[in-house]
């Protein structure tokens, strides 16, 4: 097992290029494999374009392995597994980094599994121990009120990386990416989709919004979502998210929970209405520049994270913020 | 169609619904613990398993079977999956159990599904309350040699299999998967039922089947800590400052307006 050597990151595809995740596991992969004087590469699954190859290449990846599947299996996870068992075969890395994205935590405790090995799922900091030369893998546990730092006995080291816990980085020059089609044998198909449905989503999308507002279960009710605080979002140029309880409640669809289980979201501005401060509920937000907090429990976690807070009821204090915002933006 | 045979994992954890302030790591530096008056409690996504259960059993009837992992399991906690509805409740409980990864942990409970033998569906938490790894589902599933469907948020049986929909981002997609099969399930589906009086009578006069590592036919080594694959090197709360800077106002509504001024002096807006 000590022969393995290299990080190999398993990238996901948005079209024709790469999924941001992505960008960030190459940028964490790219200094991991410094750390080490090793090699990085990255494994493409699905309708693989020429453009989507040199991103990889251009972030650092020395070789790209690309393993072709067809569209109608893109949403298939055995598929996906036997290709990312098939790059680890060829690549035979040291270290495997994915994405805690709805692919990635699949694939990865699968491929785990598959392997014989340990992975540590939902990683927000990799480094590499300068003594042992192993992975030290950083996770939240008990919903976010603890870190737990880990090493796997086993190889590869496998982890699953949460989103925008780490820097995206900047592709260099454009380089002819060292491209390896994988060969694997397809598994018989054992799940068959018969309907996908995925809501339109108007507006900002909530993961690229600058500015979220965001309800919870103090706001009593699904019709506060498209009053008060889409008001306070519609001056600000902003999106509308919601804690679980309002999600599970039915006030707020799930495609705007932010939290442990949903949406991870990191913008400058994270207006907090009515929303206790879980920590659940933090690790969908945490890397927000500035969180806001409107609570009328002045003891409410919230406060405790937020840099600025009103101790009131929101139904008081937001329409005034949103008032005061209004004039002040139109000076 | 014959009787659904199914598996629920359950795992007992500290209650996650507690205040945040009152986790506090043990002088171990890898355990956490709650004060002693927070009773744990079954894992919430664990709950959510056990109601697809028993949502398919109010259907077409079948038979449930909990499985859960651990030592010194408190016995008014995890009885309560008899109480909503279980038929059966097998503890895989022995002191070599404890501190179990999710490596030690799925393969130790492969071994009793094994052991329960015709089963046709097992559903699990899609993460536990505790880790959130989100790991013992899927490993079961490879272990087992298994199909596995995510994120399940309702569930119902068709002929030779079941019809899933599983939750995707923004939406979700139907899925029909052959049993046996693997399920793991989330939030959406809806919370577990409350226990009723007759149903807790019941669960009183049933007792838990009590397995060791011998009934699963493995010694000590292969299971709980001796068992993991992944070390824990430390766990630890990073240190919040506490530095919110609370705008106030004559009244509700002066605070929202100077809160407005306020991020436009910082140059936060």
């Amino acid at each position: 097992m000590e022969d393995k050597t290299g990080v190999l990151v398993y990238g996901e595809l948005a079209g024709t290029k790469l999924a941001g995740t992505t960008c960030e596991l190459l940028e964490c992969g790219r200094r991991l494999a410094a750390d080490l004087g090793q090699r990085l590469a990255c494994v493409l699954v699905g309708e693989v374009s020429d453009t989507a190859a040199a991103e990889a290449a251009a972030r650092g990846a020395a070789t790209v392995y690309v393993a072709s599947i067809p569209q109608e299996c893109a949403f298939d996870g055995d598929v996906h597994v036997a290709a990312a068992a098939a790059a680890v075969a060829t690549a035979e890395p040291g270290i495997v980094l994915l994405g805690h994205t709805p692919l990635g935590r699949e694939i990865g405790p699968r491929l785990a599994f598959r392997l014989g090995a340990a992975v540590s799922t939902d990683c927000i900091d990799l480094r590499i121990d300068p003594d042992s030369g192993k992975l030290i893998m950083t996770k939240p546990v008990y919903g976010g009120n603890a870190l737990l730092d880990s090493v796997a006995q086993t190889a590869p080291q496998l982890a699953t990386v949460r989103a925008k816990a780490m820097p995206t980085g900047e592709p260099t020059a454009e380089n002819t990416p060292n491209v390896v089609h994988l060969s694997f044998e397809m598994p018989t198909t054992r799940l068959t989709i018969t309907d996908r449905v995925q809501e339109e989503v108007e507006g900002v999308k909530l993961e690229d919004a600058p500015i979220v507002v965001s309800g919870g279960r103090g706001v009593g009710g699904p019709e506060p979502f498209t009053t008060i605080l889409q008001d306070l979002a519609a001056v600000l140029h902003g999106a509308v998210g919601a804690s679980r309880p309002a999600c599970d409640n039915g006030w707020a669809p799930e495609a705007m929970h932010i939290g442990l289980t949903g949406k991870i979201v990191a913008p400058d501005i994270y207006i907090a209405v009515a929303i206790s401060g879980a920590s659940q509920h933090m690790s969908g937000c945490a890397g927000s520049k500035t969180i806001i907090a409107i609570n009328k429990d002045a003891e409410a976690n919230i406060f405790r994270e937020a840099a600025y807070g009103v101790v009131g009821r929101y139904e008081d204090v937001v329409p005034a913020f949103t008032a005061r915002l209004r004039e002040l933006l139109a000076d | 169609m014959a009787e659904l045979r199914m598996v629920v994992c359950c795992k007992q954890t500290l209650d996650p619904e507690a205040p945040p302030a009152s986790f506090k790591i043990d002088p171990s530096g890898n355990r956490m613990t709650l004060p002693s008056d927070i009773k744990p409690v079954i894992g919430q996504y664990d709950e959510f398993a056990l109601e697809a259960a028993l949502r398919l059993k109010d259907s077409g009837g079948g038979t449930i079977t909990v499985l859960s992992l651990g030592n010194k399991l408190v016995r008014d906690v995890i009885k309560k999956s008899l109480a909503v509805g279980a038929d059966e409740l097998v503890l895989l409980e022995d002191p070599s159990f404890e501190d179990s990864d999710s490596w030690s942990t799925a393969y130790a409970l492969s071994l009793a599904a094994r052991k329960l033998e015709g089963f046709d569906v097992i559903f699990c938490g899609r993460q536990s309350s505790d880790m959130d790894s989100g790991q013992v589902g899927l490993g079961l599933a490879e272990l087992l040699g298994l199909p596995v469907v995510t994120l399940a948020r309702k569930v119902e049986r068709i002929d030779g299999g079941l019809k899933i929909e599983q939750v995707i981002p923004d939406g979700y997609q139907v899925v029909e998967v052959p049993t046996p099969a693997v399920v793991t399930v989330t939030s959406e589906l809806g919370n577990l039922r409350y226990a009723v009086l007759k149903g807790i009578m019941a669960a009183a006069k049933k007792q838990p089947i009590i397995w060791t590592p011998s009934d699963l036919g493995v010694d000590s080594t292969e299971v709980g800590a001796a068992g993991r694959k992944l070390d824990i090197q430390r766990m630890y709360q990073p240190v919040k400052e506490a530095r919110c800077e609370i705008i106030d106002g004559e009244s509700s509504a002066e605070a929202g307006a100077n809160l407005a001024t306020r991020l436009r002096e910082a140059k936060v807006i």
